[in-house]
């Protein structure tokens, strides 16, 4: 699309741009081919209105040859031959108004200075086309550069978009394998039992799927991601695994990042009660006040316990989504002593938009 | 069904995993084999080693990630002749495994077909025991090392067995280890505890930038040691910030010095 054309505001700017040179045009005309000031005044600016708009053809050339790939006498050849041809067109207006002019009885001795104009209109032609040819690689350049900048622009966002979506869609896949043990066990020993941890486990699998496109869901449906996950662990850990909840009604319609509270649950069941060998009880705590919610997950855990490979990385995670997220405005702390260990996370109070 | 086996001979097993439905499967296969006979099951590391000590079954099936003590400490404080399955949902730990000379590795969810091939394989091997045979090396190690990866980290802790009670010695607090015989002796907190390992194979899973062979029978703890002082005609011994005192030899000196003077 031609860059000026297009645009009414531009166009208007780039005629406002030739009057300058129609003024030169007129000067040149007086002083040096002879003509009146009066008639190289009527003359110079409705030629110069014809040849900007001759010269807008010049952007095709440009963006045909491009600067950086055709050779400099690829450039010479198609610049100047356009140039030539575009005084040749401009000549042509030139003799026609100025035969208007006469036969109209306004300068009726105008034909006699045109052979004086010719030569003149075929210099400034040139070179006002080969300016105007400077003007389009320089835009063409600019346009280039800022279309790169914004092609990584956007590679850098979908980068991220695809790390977050990769890091939220993260469920352990040993918590799929030891559940599918549970399940085999139960098959032959209870299967009804088997069912339900099929279906508990189905449930808790379609919740997560789907979340990676969303970027926050109500509170309300993390808890029931977190309520299907322990369902399922509490069938495989038994009595060791008991869960105490608090969760302030009226925070449940806010929003919270998709799997931000499970990775937590999970790590308080894999390197808290998983550790345990009489198990323990799981808190979790929601509030909201002050524009804020506030969330806190407790679980006990073996101070000396085998280190596990994998401890840190939920943690970690959830970090750089928040930080992603909210930036300085949420919070994470992480602590542990007495054998407890406690995330607590603040992130500011918003409302999910068109969730059903 | 498998008929018994020709033997007639019972294997006397136990089932190590912290979870009663795992633990049940394995239960459940193995009601098909009457030869095995499952003496005790256990739900902690501690438990096992205990129960293992005073048992000494011939096979042990082995969860990894268990409370208290993990399925590799609890090999570790086993003695000698047990065979081992272990039995996990993880598949990093392959190769590990076979360096400690397992009979085989099952992932959970375990299915029948590759349990009976593992329980085929621990029999050859219980049985080549028997006849004083040297087991051999694990057949599939390197086909499972393929996909394995090595362990990344050096343990933080040594677990060690006095009867049938465990301690665990923080890999912080150990002062040296000295060579005794077929034991090494670990000196941490003012307390000597005996391990039946060598002190080659515990000099590789230190991490060499906090602990150094000085001697052929000494491994010394580099944050320990207080000054070196000249002993006899060409010989030094380490002076720990403990106060003990700890023989290097001419080779040990060198690379001694060479770290102190860092």
């Amino acid at each position: 699309m031609h860059p000026i054309l297009t645009n009414i505001r531009r166009l208007a700017l780039y005629l406002v741009a030739w009057l300058p040179l129609g003024a030169l045009l007129a000067y040149l005309m007086a002083v040096t081919a002879g003509m009146t000031w009066r008639e190289a005044s009527v003359m110079s600016f409705p030629l110069c209105l014809l040849y900007a708009f001759i010269c807008l053809s010049a952007w095709y050339a440009c963006r045909a040859n491009p600067f950086e790939r055709a050779g400099i006498l690829r450039l010479v050849e198609v610049h100047l031959a356009a140039a030539l041809a575009a005084s040749g067109v401009w000549i042509v207006g030139a003799e026609l108004l100025a035969h208007g002019l006469a036969v109209a009885g306004y300068f009726p001795a105008i034909l006699v200075r045109m052979p004086h104009v010719i030569p003149l209109l075929l210099g400034t032609g040139v070179l006002f086309y080969l300016l105007s040819v400077n003007f389009y690689y320089v835009l063409l350049a600019v346009e280039a550069s800022q279309e790169a900048e914004a092609r990584a622009m956007e590679a850098r966002m979908l980068t991220r978009d695809a790390e977050l979506r990769a890091l939220k869609a993260q469920v352990n896949p040993h918590f799929l394998f030891n559940s599918l043990n549970s399940i085999s066990a139960l098959t032959s020993s209870d299967a009804a039992k088997a069912r339900e941890m099929c279906v508990l486990l189905g449930e808790f699998l379609r919740r997560t799927l789907g979340l990676g496109e969303k970027s926050a869901i109500p509170l309300e449906e993390e808890m029931s991601l977190i309520r299907a996950f322990l369902a399922v662990e509490k069938i495989r850990f038994g009595a060791r695994l008991r869960m105490e909840e608090s969760v302030a009604k009226e925070c449940l319609g806010f929003s919270v990042p998709p799997l931000l509270l499970q990775p937590l649950v999970e790590n308080a069941v894999g390197h808290g009660i998983a550790n345990l060998v009489e198990g323990g009880n799981i808190r979790l705590e929601v509030k909201c006040g002050g524009g804020n919610v506030y969330m806190e997950i407790e679980n006990p855990f073996d101070p000396e316990a085998p280190m596990r490979r994998r401890s840190g990385v939920g943690l970690e995670n959830v970090k750089q989504r928040l930080a992603a997220r909210y930036g300085e405005r949420a919070s994470m702390q992480v602590s542990s002593n007495d054998g407890k260990f406690r995330v607590s996370i603040t992130i500011p109070a918003e409302r999910t938009e068109n969730t059903a | 069904m498998t008929l018994k086996t020709n033997t007639g001979k019972t294997i006397r097993a136990v089932l190590v995993d912290d979870e009663e439905l795992a633990r049940q499967v394995l239960r459940e296969y193995l009601s098909a084999h009457e030869e095995i006979e499952v003496i005790a099951e256990c739900a902690n590391g501690f438990e096992a080693v205990k129960t293992i000590t005073e048992e000494n079954p011939e096979l042990v099936f082995l969860d990894i990630q268990m409370p208290k003590l993990d399925g590799f400490e609890v090999l570790e404080l086993m003695d000698g002749d047990t065979a081992v399955i272990f039995v996990t949902a993880h598949d990093a730990h392959a190769i590990r495994a076979f360096e400690v000379h397992a009979v085989d590795y099952l992932l959970k969810p375990v299915g029948r077909e590759r349990f009976e091939a593992a329980l085929e394989r621990a029999k050859q091997r219980i049985a080549q025991k028997a006849e004083g045979q040297k087991p051999p090396a694990a057949p599939v190690a390197a086909e499972l090392a393929a996909t394995a990866r090595p362990p990344a980290q050096y343990p933080h802790r040594i677990p060690v067995r006095d009867g049938t009670r465990v301690f665990i010695i923080p890999v912080a607090k150990l002062d040296y280890a000295e060579a005794q015989d077929d034991y090494i002796a670990l000196l941490a907190e003012g307390k000597k505890h005996m391990k039946q390992q060598t002190i080659a194979s515990l000099e590789e899973v230190l991490d060499p930038s906090r602990f150094l062979r000085v001697h052929r029978s000494y491994i010394v703890n580099l944050e320990r040691v207080a000054r070196l002082e000249p002993y006899g005609k060409d010989s030094h011994v380490a002076v720990l910030t403990t106060g003990a005192q700890i023989p290097v030899s001419r080779a040990g000196y060198a690379r001694l010095r060479a770290i102190l003077d860092r």
